[in-house]
């Protein structure tokens, strides 16, 4: 590729690219967080699940060939590990943060021991859409060339906007989350609730995790994910368990995540691993600037663990 | 409980002191055979696990008797790993007694190791004698480690923000920290293959506990278990420190200073944590590299869940753990499985072992007499 040098330009537009390309694990994991803390519970098990997600996405489409077959196995596996967080907390007197954690350090552990065989081995990508075709500079090329899933999740986080809203589906879940004793007077089933909510975002954490390994970066190895769905979870707080302010959060991460390549691409190499750790310092200051002890926050589900 | 003394008022002061005790013993033994059973249901499950991809679970769990406990060598192997994982459980064990759940401890550990490591250097270059160096690392080591985990406590308390995921977060950078310095500014030129700070030196090395083969942050874990098991129980605050676990509000209510139990909680804590990094670099490592971040702290929140947060239980509970770990090399080239296979059956054994929580109350056995539920 023949780079057409920009300059300082480079950093922003490398910044945008990454914004996009690193933004999508995250949307997905924070849009499937915000399902489950819609509905009162809190899943810190994410983690496991997108790790999980991402190896079994890369070996199904290894094997198999089609990387869309990935990404539902992904989604699938995904599913899994929400039911077992989903069923687990049904029981009485069990936490659900202390499950998310041993959920996060068996995900983890389980995509290792399968994922050992798929590190080496090339599985085919998932495609991408050029959308920067109006462009001469390859730099903007290759920053509007677009995954379908960054596009599946921009919709995905407007169906859940507009349907929290609209739909009896939505209200029941929002219900769930805010009171479950009206829940039960109104005759749902709390835990099933919950449990659906759950299952469902554990199947949007796994198609995160597929995006890591059959996307960007695109390949499976054992350190793909460090902490990505943990960030969700936080950004899901930032976002005040709005599904469209989790996209413009996920961009930001993305952003965040981006800087340090970015700057690498135009040869500041210095401070390559300070960089690094620009998502989890933007996650921390975020949430102590957003988050207050004197007042609960607004849009908060009020049977939610973590916020009382 | 006094209803129980009632009913046996007829017999004499000694058979009622005898009947008490034996009452006791009864119910709290609830808190040894849940876990033990739970231990047992995760072996079967992870023997199922192992017969479904064909592997025999007996050569596994006579593979893990040998490689963790079967030999002299294997226990020394054990032990070496036990101590680091008493001091990062009570990390975890002391402030979830104030009902946290910090899972932050492998950060604390990390930072402190390095920060012990990064000290030594002027004072090894400066020539000091050990008895100098060692108590300046150990020092800065726990100093570190209590300001890390401290910070998340000040963070809960005087914003509000959520223990565990901030302290999960502090973790990775921590260790973005230590790499940023070890492959930048303070890397060893010495040392081409692994990026490494100067080491600190064969003299300034802790040597091991004589006759033991054992390093000495093992007893030293211990002594610190059994100092704050007598300040979690035996102190005031430790009992502030349970009140506050118990009921915030409550605590709160009687004029608790809660914020400062919390923060104190967490800079003990993050001390334990920095203790066991300072015990990784003088007495194993001899520098600071990303070897530091091998995963004691996570393990560490399995054995502290294990040991139902008492930091006396924590050693025998670190001690088993370490055993798994210690076994998992040879497991790895006997059984040709991979390096996870120990952390799957340490995650499925954490799993069983929550869910195993909503029996407790559910056997009539272990109820109080007259408890007619």
């Amino acid at each position: 590729m023949n780079e057409t040098d920009i300059g300082a330009y480079g950093v922003p537009l490398a910044m945008l690219a990454g914004a996009i390309r690193v933004s999508t694990p995250f949307l997905f994991v924070s849009l499937g967080e915000c399902l489950t803390e819609k509905s009162g519970r809190i899943n810190l098990g994410l983690e496991g699940t997108l790790v999980f997600g991402a190896m079994s996405g890369y070996a199904i489409s290894y094997l198999t060939g089609s990387p869309w077959l990935g990404v539902l196995a992904a989604g699938i596996s995904g599913c899994f590990f929400g039911a077992i967080h989903g069923y687990i907390c049904k029981l009485p007197k069990v936490n659900d943060i202390a499950i998310g954690i041993a959920m996060m350090l068996f995900g983890t552990g389980l995509a290792f021991f399968f994922g050992k065989p798929f590190i080496q081995p090339q599985a085919p990508h998932l495609p991408s859409i050029s959308l920067g075709f109006w462009s001469d500079l390859p730099q903007v090329q290759s920053a509007l060339s677009i995954n379908p899933l960054f596009l599946v999740g921009i919709v995905l986080a407007v169906f859940m906007w507009w349907a929290f809203k609209n739909t009896r589906w939505g209200l029941i879940i929002r219900m769930t989350g805010d009171s479950a004793p009206a829940a039960l007077a109104m005759g749902y089933s709390v835990d099933w609730v919950r449990f659906l909510a759950t299952t469902v975002g554990g199947f949007f954490a796994g198609v995160g995790g597929a995006f890591l390994s059959l996307y960007y970066p695109g390949a499976w190895s054992e350190g793909l994910s460090s902490g990505q769905g943990l960030m969700a979870v936080a950004l899901v707080i930032f976002a005040r368990w709005n599904p469209l302010a989790c996209f413009g959060a996920a961009l930001l991460f993305g952003a965040a995540g981006a800087l340090g390549p970015a700057l690498q691409s135009v040869g500041i190499t210095q401070g390559y691993y300070f960089f690094n750790a620009a998502p989890y310092l933007l996650t921390l200051f975020i949430m102590i600037a957003s988050v207050s002890p004197k007042r609960s926050l607004k849009g908060a589900p009020g049977e939610l663990s973590i916020t009382k | 409980m006094a209803d129980t003394v009632n009913q046996d008022a007829a017999t004499p002061a000694v058979g009622v002191a005898f009947a008490d005790a034996v009452e006791r013993i009864r119910r709290s033994s609830e808190y040894v055979v849940i876990p033990l059973l739970a231990l047992i249901a995760a072996g079967l499950l992870f023997s199922i696990f192992l017969l479904a991809l064909g592997h025999s679970p007996i050569t596994f769990f006579s593979l893990l008797w040998r490689g963790g406990f079967g030999t002299e060598f294997s226990w020394q192997n054990t032990l070496v790993r036990a101590a680091p994982l008493i001091l990062t459980a009570l990390c975890v064990a002391i402030p979830a007694r104030l009902g946290l759940t910090i899972i932050g401890g492998e950060g604390a550990l990390v930072l402190g190791g390095f920060s012990a490591a990064v000290i030594a250097i002027p004072l090894v270059t400066a020539s000091a004698p050990n008895y100098i160096v060692l108590p300046i690392m150990l020092v800065v080591a726990t100093g570190v480690g209590a300001f890390w985990i401290g910070l998340v406590g000040m963070l809960r308390h005087y914003r509000g923000i959520n223990e565990t995921i901030a302290s999960l977060l502090m973790s990775y950078i921590a260790i973005a920290i230590m790499n940023f310095f070890v492959e930048g500014a303070l890397r060893d030129p010495g040392n081409p293959n692994k990026p490494s700070t100067l080491p600190i030196g064969d003299a300034n090395m802790i040597g091991n506990v004589p006759g033991l083969g054992v390093h000495w942050g093992l007893p030293a874990g211990i002594v610190v278990a059994v100092a704050l098991w007598v300040l979690m129980n035996r102190t005031t605050f430790g009992f502030a420190a349970r009140v506050t676990g118990g009921n915030v509000r409550a605590a709160r209510a009687q004029g608790l200073p809660v914020g400062k139990l919390m923060v104190t909680a967490c800079a003990i804590a993050g001390a334990c944590a920095g203790l066991a990094g300072f015990f990784e670099v003088a007495a194993i490592q001899g520098k600071a590299n990303a070897s530091l971040a091998a995963g004691y702290g996570f393990t560490g929140i399995l054995v502290a869940f294990l040991a139902r947060q008492n930091p006396i239980a924590i050693v025998p509970v670190a001690i088993f753990l370490g055993g798994i770990a210690a076994a998992g090399g040879l497991i790895q080239r006997r059984m040709g499985m991979p390096d996870a296979t120990v952390q799957v059956l340490q995650g499925l054994m954490f799993v069983v072992l929550l869910v195993s929580e909503t029996l407790y109350g559910r056997f009539a056995f272990f109820r109080p007499r007259g408890d007619k539920r």
